[in-house]
């Protein structure tokens, strides 16, 4: 702003170079603060007690122990409570995207009267935080039997109003006349949906499939409040409970921790684009 | 749940106008029959439900009607169970707003959200800025930012309650270093809320970021052009033009945080679980511990559905902020 006299002609330029290099320290700043606690959790993990109190300045370890790792299998269900998460992740994605898909076909290729009904009622379940239902589907699934059960803790999230929005939204992208040459054809609805306009989507079918095994991945409140017996804990709930109670073990809970990472971090090294077109192409709505 | 098995019945034959087929009946097939009885009744059946089923039914079990069965309890004082109810009328909604513990995580919660958010979004919409090129080191940065977005609450939580831990963590070994007393963060009446705000930022800073990235490119070049030759500096560039062309995002991204924040629960839960004293006690905290811990289901019922009258009304308020310079 103070270099409207034209005889420093360089000083534009300095500017930049300044500008250029202060961005490039506070991005660098911004790196240290997102790896740093991820290495500090990896190598913590390796850590003894020990080690731990005495150099807690330090980020890597002055000895690698395993005993972080062994604690793991001693002190938690841990196999158990690993299948448990793939179990309840992996079958609900898997249902999620058949039953999300389906309904966006009829919602977005089908004529029929009431499909703005539907279709409000759809979104208007995505207005309706979970917490607010947890009481009464809580009271359901005890009058169901179904507590401590894997039904219990999968069909009430086997379908998500996000992934049929977004489906819908994909499908209704997909030219008309791929379904009408395929009618002429002789082909039915459900030929149609699982012939021709699945394979096309299968971009979406991506982005919904990461984005809902990561949320269940990750989720806490939903199998803590299903589930109180150990053996039906997954990792989320079974790390937070056995951490208040049974482990004491830091380098445990730390390499608990890094192992329930590691299916996420490697599906988002391979999947990166997914990803980030999931979260990219929501927010442009 | 209703709905599905009402309508079938009422749909007309669909006729899109001449030249292109009918969208929704069935094809029609050379069949041995072609008499109009058995096509009207094919055609009644609308295989749209069908097809719909599986979602409607599970939205309508596990979302819709327990909102309004949420409703319901909190009118009572409910006891998981028991035979009979008493009802209360307004009584958990007079309880609630004479109680000092839902005060109290109503204000940590507010607090929680709107410092969160600010900084997600300013912090968020600052690193696109400066990340927007696409080379192949912007791209690895872009990445790693971002990546803690995708870890979950529980994981974060627990690395920065060690990393803040006074005798073990990194923060107090460096403070240490430093020649200063190690700070107890996450016991300390003052600090803790603090510290918890700045773990839910450091998580979602690169959520906001990647949503602005996608914004920011897809504003047309020529936006810039028409403003340079108006003589605009790049500070007016990026008030009158970036700013304005990425408002849609800028509201989607603070609603999407501003509901996640309101209902923040995983990770005080796993750093603090609402201490010390409550400093952190957010709504969802007040409401896991009534309904679940202590069993005052009507109670809790109350405090869930003011909360979710505190997220519509939020949501609200942001559209009607955002919609209303629209006018250009």
């Amino acid at each position: 702003m103070s270099t409207e006299t034209g005889v420093r002609v360089r000083r534009p330029g300095a500017m930049t170079a300044l500008a250029a290099s202060s961005k490039w320290i506070l991005l660098v700043i911004g790196l240290v603060f997102a790896i740093v606690p991820f290495i500090w959790m990896v190598s913590g993990s390796f850590r003894s007690e020990s080690d731990l109190f005495g150099n807690p300045a330090s980020l890597f370890p002055t000895s690698i122990t395993l005993h972080g790792y062994l604690g793991v299998w001693e002190q938690l269900p841990f196999l158990r409570l690993l299948g448990n998460t793939f179990l309840f992740a992996g079958v609900t994605t898997a249902a999620t995207l058949l039953f999300d898909s389906l309904c966006a076909y009829a919602l977005a290729r089908l004529k029929f009267r009431g499909r703005n009904l539907a279709f409000i009622l759809v979104i208007a379940t995505l207005m309706v935080p979970f917490q607010v239902t947890l009481i009464p589907v809580f009271i359901e699934l005890f009058h169901f039997g179904w507590l401590n059960t894997y039904q219990g803790l999968i069909v009430p999230r086997a379908t998500s109003a996000f992934g049929i929005f977004l489906f819908r939204q994909f499908f209704i992208s997909i030219p008309t006349e791929l379904d009408e040459a395929a009618r002429i054809d002789g082909a039915g609805h459900f030929r149609i949906y699982w012939r021709i306009i699945l394979p096309l989507a299968k971009p979406a079918i991506a982005t919904v499939a990461i984005l809902n095994f990561m949320n269940l991945w990750n989720d806490l409140l939903w199998p803590l409040v299903v589930t109180s017996d150990p053996n039906m804990l997954t990792l989320p709930a079974g790390l937070t409970l056995f951490g208040g109670q049974h482990v004491t073990d830091h380098a445990v809970l730390l390499a608990g921790a890094t192992i329930s990472l590691i299916p996420i971090a490697v599906a988002f090294f391979f999947a990166q684009k997914y990803f980030v077109a999931g979260v990219a192409t929501t927010g442009l709505k | 749940m209703s709905t599905h098995t009402t309508e079938p019945a009422l749909s007309r034959p669909a006729r899109d106008g001449a030249g292109s087929l009918p969208r929704n009946a069935e094809p029609v097939r050379p069949g041995p029959r072609g008499d109009g009885s058995t096509r009207r009744r094919r055609r009644r059946f609308q295989p749209a439900w069908l097809f719909m089923a599986p979602s409607l039914i599970i939205l309508g079990v596990f979302v819709l009607f327990p909102i309004l069965q949420t409703l319901y309890y909190s009118f009572f004082d409910w006891t998981i169970g028991a035979s009979t109810q008493t009802f209360l009328g307004f009584g958990n909604y007079i309880k609630l707003f004479q109680d000092p513990q839902f005060w109290n995580a109503l204000g940590v919660t507010l607090v929680f959200t709107a410092f969160a958010v600010a900084l997600q979004i300013t912090l968020g919409f600052g690193s696109a800025l400066m990340l927007l090129k696409d080379n192949l080191i912007t791209r690895i940065v872009r990445s790693v930012y971002f990546f803690p977005t995708i870890v979950s609450f529980v994981t974060i939580g627990l690395v920065w309650k060690f990393l803040l831990d006074p005798s073990i963590g990194l923060v107090g070994g460096l403070t240490q270093l430093l020649g200063l007393q190690p700070v107890a963060w996450l016991t300390s009446t003052s600090l803790a809320l603090p510290s918890v705000i700045f773990v839910a930022v450091w998580r979602s800073v690169g959520f906001a970021m990647i949503l602005f990235v996608a914004a920011l490119k897809a504003v047309p070049a020529e936006r810039y052009e028409a403003g340079r030759l108006d003589g605009a500096n790049n500070r007016q560039l990026t008030l009158h033009i970036t700013i304005p062309s990425v408002r849609p995002t800028l509201l989607f991204a603070t609603m999407i945080l501003t509901i996640q924040s309101l209902q923040v629960f995983d990770l005080v839960y796993v750093m603090t679980d609402g201490g010390p004293v409550f400093r952190t006690d957010s709504l969802v905290n007040l409401i896991y511990r009534d309904g679940f811990v202590n069993y005052q289901t009507g109670y809790a019922s109350a405090v869930s559905w003011v909360l979710f009258a505190l997220i519509m009304l939020l949501s609200l308020l942001q559209l009607r902020l955002f919609r209303y310079n629209d006018v250009d």
